[in-house]
């Protein structure tokens, strides 16, 4: 048990290592660089070499690689170059709100997942299962910035219950931000619960089908208790994998809903530091974002290791 | 002349296979509904620019924001240029993008999975590992810093969204590969001292195919998911084309008071992604695959 969470981590930390390089390597073979975006037209002579000194572009790129994992490492991304300001600084207010968003849809996405999950699947193909099913291939399909758009022109617009569009500072305190939130939160929740719901569902099948819980049945268990002891136990495990996956994944469409919302969230800030091209605050993105992916997935792979006493049993014979 | 029998004999029965395979599909009232819908969006974009009543760029001050009317059946944008000519055009440049785009994922993803499977070791472990790193990148980011770039321009979308899509694939073909490799046909053409190309495409290939393309399928679908979001964020593919990404996001200022310049191309866009969905569903089913347990990446 232990060496495989160790073996975990290191893999995930062999990500991180190449997504630091893709990021790094990527930004350094693309045409131009901070200075020359930077001072556009004055790109010469002077002013680049004092540019280049401020930003420390001066030396070969392995070094400034070096100098930027090392600060990195530490939470120290260097200075964005639109503000002027330390994207450590930037980045705070930005990480706290998304935070706030995502989990909020999570917390309110899994539980409706995962009873929509099981009542489609032990209905399977009767009414309930064709109406629900229905219902989530139409929210798991439909792009986020279409049902963002088609929520605030329904209940912003047309029943004026809530606020379209967020208008807040960055740092404001959570009970302000709240009324706000609703409508993005919905958005997301939506095409997230779609995609777990599905993923319960056909688990919660693979499992009624098999053999042991074809024994419980012909042993004569009652039926609810058969599916709460033997059923649903069995088919939740494999269903946190793919569900880590799923909200991983799903950090592309936040930035798409934070954009529609006018949300201020690391998605929005995403598109801003890419339209200014504002090089180091898109490479601290990218360690940030992948960060992200490679910690959930860990946690998944953690959480099924701590769960299923198959691989305990496993671990201890060899 | 026995040999052109065989031949031709042969390929009928692949044709067979084919239309046995498109019957099974529609004959699900879901793969139905997504194959009538796709057969649809694909004749509308080879007709659209034959029948578009009006100009799609003709900007015309004096029509802005029309309500649906007998002349202008969708009414008119911001710029008075007619919704319905710019909605029944809006699909053609995201279905070829993404179409091409997905070819080449499939290729790319496919081939690389298979060779993985097949050599395993130390190689497979190297490259599996560099893939899983561009997957924990989220593709919007590294798609918006490539186009933002190198611009907007279908040579650099295509191969792009190609790439970024692909990484998914190759997981897949590399599982069914995996599936394959240890049945007997694949060791008695390696006793029979068949090289790894042969095998690869006598033997594996024909095997894992049915799980590739299914994969390429829903691809197709997320990757237009993708190229339209872009196209809403400002880059895609850039005005005037008519793109429902980029219509739906120029509408959308304006939807308390023109709501039909945003809700046609949101039907537009929302039928095409469905009807792919479904169908690749319906297609999945029809070659005895569950692919509702895998996760979007």
């Amino acid at each position: 048990m232990p060496f495989l969470i160790i073996k975990r981590i290191l893999l995930g930390l062999i990500t991180l290592f190449i997504v630091s390089l893709i990021t790094f390597v990527g930004t350094e073979i693309l045409p131009g660089d901070a200075c020359t975006t930077y001072l556009e037209r004055q790109a010469f002579g002077e002013q680049l070499e004092a540019c280049y000194r401020r930003l420390g572009l001066n030396v070969p790129a392995y070094e400034r690689y070096v100098s930027w994992a090392v600060n990195a490492i530490q939470g120290d991304f260097g200075y964005s170059l639109s503000g002027e300001m330390p994207i450590k600084e930037v980045l705070g207010p930005r990480i706290k709100n998304s935070l706030v968003l995502a989990s909020a849809a999570i917390f309110i996405g899994i539980p409706i997942a995962l009873i929509l999950g099981i009542v489609t699947a032990l209905w399977r193909d009767k009414l309930p299962d064709v109406a629900i099913s229905t219902v989530t291939i139409f929210a798991m399909t439909i792009p986020e910035f279409i049902s963002a758009t088609l929520l605030i022109l329904i209940i912003a617009i047309w029943l004026e219950w809530l606020p379209g569009i967020v208008i807040v500072p960055t740092d404001v305190s959570f009970l302000e931000l709240l009324p706000n939130i609703i409508l993005p939160v919905i958005a997301i929740a939506m095409i997230m619960t779609a995609h777990m719901a599905r993923m319960v569902r056909s688990s919660v099948i693979q499992v009624m089908a098999s053999e042991y819980v074809q024994m419980a049945i012909l042993k004569g268990v009652p039926y609810w208790k058969m599916v709460f002891k033997h059923v649903l136990p069995n088919a939740l495990l494999p269903a946190i994998n793919v569900v880590a996956l799923t909200i991983a994944w799903l950090l592309g469409g936040v930035v798409v809903t934070e954009v529609v919302f006018n949300y201020p969230g690391l998605g929005r800030l995403v598109i801003e530091s890419i339209s200014n091209r504002d090089l180091p605050t898109v490479q601290a993105l990218a360690i940030i974002l992948a960060s992200i992916y490679v910690s959930i997935n860990l946690l998944a792979d953690l959480i099924t290791l701590m769960l299923n006493p198959r691989l305990k049993t496993l671990q201890i014979r060899k | 002349m026995k040999l052109k029998n065989i031949y031709q004999e042969e390929k009928k029965s692949n044709l067979a296979k084919v239309s046995e395979i498109i019957i099974t599909m529609a004959s699900r009232p879901s793969g139905f509904i997504g194959l009538s819908i796709l057969i649809f969006h694909v004749l509308l974009a080879f007709i659209s620019p034959y029948i578009a009543p009006y100009d799609f760029k003709a900007i015309n001050p004096t029509l802005m924001l029309q309500a649906p009317s007998a002349e202008y059946w969708f009414g008119t944008d911001d710029l008075g240029r007619d919704v319905f000519t710019r909605t029944i055009l809006g699909g053609r440049t995201a279905l070829t993008i993404t179409f091409f785009g997905s070819l080449i994922a499939l290729l790319w993803g496919g081939l690389l999975g298979i060779f993985c499977g097949l050599v395993g070791g130390k190689t497979d472990d190297i490259v599996m590992r560099i893939v899983d790193a561009f997957l924990s990148i989220p593709w919007i980011l590294a798609m918006l810093l490539i186009v933002s770039l190198l611009g907007t321009s279908t040579e650099v979308l295509i191969p792009a969204l190609g790439f970024f899509y692909g990484k998914g694939i190759v997981r897949v073909a590399r599982a069914a590969t995996h599936d394959v490799i240890a049945k007997d046909f694949i060791v008695s053409a390696r006793a029979r001292g068949h090289s790894n190309f042969s095998i690869i495409y006598n033997e594996i290939i024909p095997n894992v195919r049915d799980a590739i393309l299914v994969e390429g399928a829903m691809r197709w679908s997320w990757m237009l998911l993708g190229f339209s979001s872009l196209s809403f964020l400002g880059f895609g593919v850039s005005p005037p084309t008519p793109d429902w990404g980029l219509m739906i996001s120029n509408a959308r200022g304006l939807m308390s008071f023109a709501y039909w310049s945003v809700i046609a191309p949101i039907v537009g866009l929302s039928s095409l992604i469905i009807g792919i969905n479904l169908t690749a569903d319906a297609f999945a089913k029809a070659l005895g695959i569950d692919r509702s347990t895998k996760a979007p990446v």
